[in-house]
């Protein structure tokens, strides 16, 4: 299959894998999810009733107050976290919270994140390269997968990060 | 990241295994944002309630504070944002005795750590305001929005982990606001209407904050005609960080960095967005989902000593029919009682808390124990957070409130 690989600016963790949850959406552990149950459960949340357990987030923007710092430590105590975090944008909250939870994260594309990286598809994300790599198709799907700016050749698609 | 001898000695655990930590965590957090070097801060505000904490939050606490070797306390005044509890009220709340035990351990924690329990979020209104130009570290968006925009001072959002580990070292990374570039503005609102009621300050700052959409915009605002208040600059800059994650505004000819739109770069911005009361009406009624109300809460932020004398004075003569909750500081609620505030809210049948804020205080199991589900408040930023906690939430003036407390419906 055509493989994507992305570029980020911001990077932690360990290099993890894992199915992709994606959403033009914002993130707050506090706002937008039940984590006893391990769902989103903001009803205006794209992704509501959807369980993050095991799932690599890939969302819009960090968002809400400052809770999610100690949440993302906490629900890892219970093996009820995502195992990675994915923002077009983030805030220093979410940044620090996956510092200490011991949750992988990247941020800070030059694409739009959500758009690139397929609903389901099976992703690795390397903090040490700041990359995330699209390594197969959700399962069903067709094995090509949308390119990237356009782009149509069979080869790696790197995206690279513009510097600000 | 640039470190000097001192901070490369606590990473190296040269001055013990507390203050270790918190450099660990502090670099690896400045790393993720480029931030050059920490900057020297003079207080710090840590959000710890224990629902956010968890059990194993408070066991990470505890760890922490029972570490003996080397300096294992703040070394720069470091206070707390409210607790998950009212400890005189709590069964009033239907919490249970875990809720409290969790809050007596995460206390005893934080006072061996040298930590003072303020257990406040108008900690600028109430405890020591921070001055412009002042680095701190400060947590609760609330507190840090009101800080930067209103008092000029420098901070990012810090999380309880980064709040402590910066009143452990005296220093947090030098990125985002602490930069003079990132506090120039980067969007610009033209707003056509002034707002006169909290409940509208708020929804104001609900729509703006919606509209600037993440953490590093900083949106100027143009046309306000009034000096506001502290309290009305409260639940504007509350509602703004909680819809948006902003932490930092200019309000032109009012905060400290933009006497001119032009102080702020905003003169060579374009009118992002015009706002006008339809804009803010249109969010007061996206809430007005229903008539009857469980509960009316006044919270998030905490009241200052004079919203509950306004509140005293719509109770007298009132009984309610339904709870309402009115959440102060601890530094405010004795002053409440000696003027009179608390007997006269309670003689209506209302209940004055202190040291606590609803949606910090396990409002899922509240609302599980005590049968409340459509909630009216005069806080936009209550009303954006709740919905997740499985709440009907209702925006409403504070008079509409009381009267929807003493009838069981919002007009």
């Amino acid at each position: 299959m055509n493989k994507i690989v992305l570029t980020a600016r911001h990077a932690l963790g360990n290099k993890v894998s894992a199915e992709a949850l994606v959403a033009k959406d914002g993130f707050s552990a506090r706002y937008d999810l039940n984590r006893l149950e391990g769902v989103f459960s903001r009803p205006s949340h794209k992704l509501v009733g959807q369980s993050y357990i095991g799932r690599i987030l890939v969302l819009d923007t960090a968002k809400g107050g400052v809770a999610s710092a100690w949440m993302l430590h906490e629900m890892q105590s219970r093996n009820m976290a995502p195992v990675a975090i994915v923002f077009n944008t983030v805030n220093p909250i979410l940044a620090q919270g996956a510092a200490l939870g011991n949750i992988s994260m990247l941020a800070g594309f030059d694409c739009d994140v959500t758009e690139v990286v397929p609903q389901g598809a099976f992703v690795e994300i390397d903090p040490q390269a700041k990359t995330l790599s699209v390594l197969r198709a959700a399962a069903g799907e067709s094995a090509s997968v949308t390119f990237a700016q356009g782009q149509q050749s069979t080869s790696t698609v790197h995206m690279k990060p513009t510097h600000r | 990241m640039l470190l000097n001898d001192e901070e490369r000695a606590m990473l190296n655990g040269e001055q013990g295994k507390v203050l270790q930590m918190a450099m660990r965590h502090q670099v690896q957090v400045g790393e993720f944002f480029g931030a050059h070097d920490l900057v020297p801060v003079t207080q710090a505000h840590i959000m710890a309630d224990t629902e956010s904490l968890g059990q194993a939050g408070v066991m990470w606490l505890e760890r922490l504070s029972e570490l003996s070797d080397g300096r294992h306390s703040v070394c720069i005044p470091t206070i707390t944002d409210p607790r998950g509890t009212d400890f005189a009220k709590a069964n009033e709340l239907g919490q249970r005795d875990w809720m409290i035990e969790l809050e007596r351990r995460t206390i005893h924690a934080f006072e061996r750590l040298g930590v003072s329990m303020t257990d406040t979020c108008i900690n600028y209104q109430t405890v020591l305001a921070a001055t412009r130009g002042e680095h701190v570290a400060f947590g609760d968006t609330g507190v840090v929005i009101y800080s930067n925009s209103v008092s000029g001072a420098r901070t990012n959002f810090e999380g309880g982990p980064s709040a402590l580990s910066a009143g452990l070292t005296g220093r947090t990374p030098r990125y985002g606001y602490h930069l003079d570039e990132k506090r120039r503005a980067t969007m610009r609102f033209r707003v056509d209407f002034t707002p006169r009621t909290l409940n509208e300050w708020g929804a104001l700052g609900g729509v703006i904050g919606r509209l600037a959409g993440n953490y590093w915009q900083v949106p100027v605002i143009e046309g306000i005609e009034v000096a506001p208040t502290s309290d009305e600059l409260k639940h504007f800059g509350a509602a703004m960080a909680s819809f948006g994650s902003i932490a930092l505004f200019h309000m032109v000819g009012v905060t400290p960095e933009a006497a001119r739109i032009e102080d702020v770069g905003g003169d060579r911005l374009p009118v992002h967005h015009r706002i006008g009361r339809a804009e803010v009406e249109a969010l007061t009624a996206s809430y007005a989902v229903a008539k009857k109300v469980d509960v009316v809460v006044f919270s998030a932020p905490q009241l200052s000593l004079y919203e509950l004398r306004a509140l005293a004075e719509i109770c007298e003569g009132r009984t309610f029919k339904v709870p309402m909750l009115a959440i102060t500081s601890p530094q405010v609620a004795p002053d409440a009682e000696r003027f009179g505030y608390t007997r006269r809210i309670e003689s209506a049948g209302g209940t004055v808390l202190a040291g606590m804020c609803f949606y910090q205080s396990y409002a899922r199991e509240m609302s599980e124990a005590k049968g409340w589900k459509n909630l009216a408040t005069n806080s936009a930023k209550l009303v954006n957070i709740l919905g997740g906690y499985g709440y009907t939430p209702m925006l409403a003036s504070m008079q509409a409130c009381v009267n929807a407390a003493e009838t069981g419906e919002l007009a």
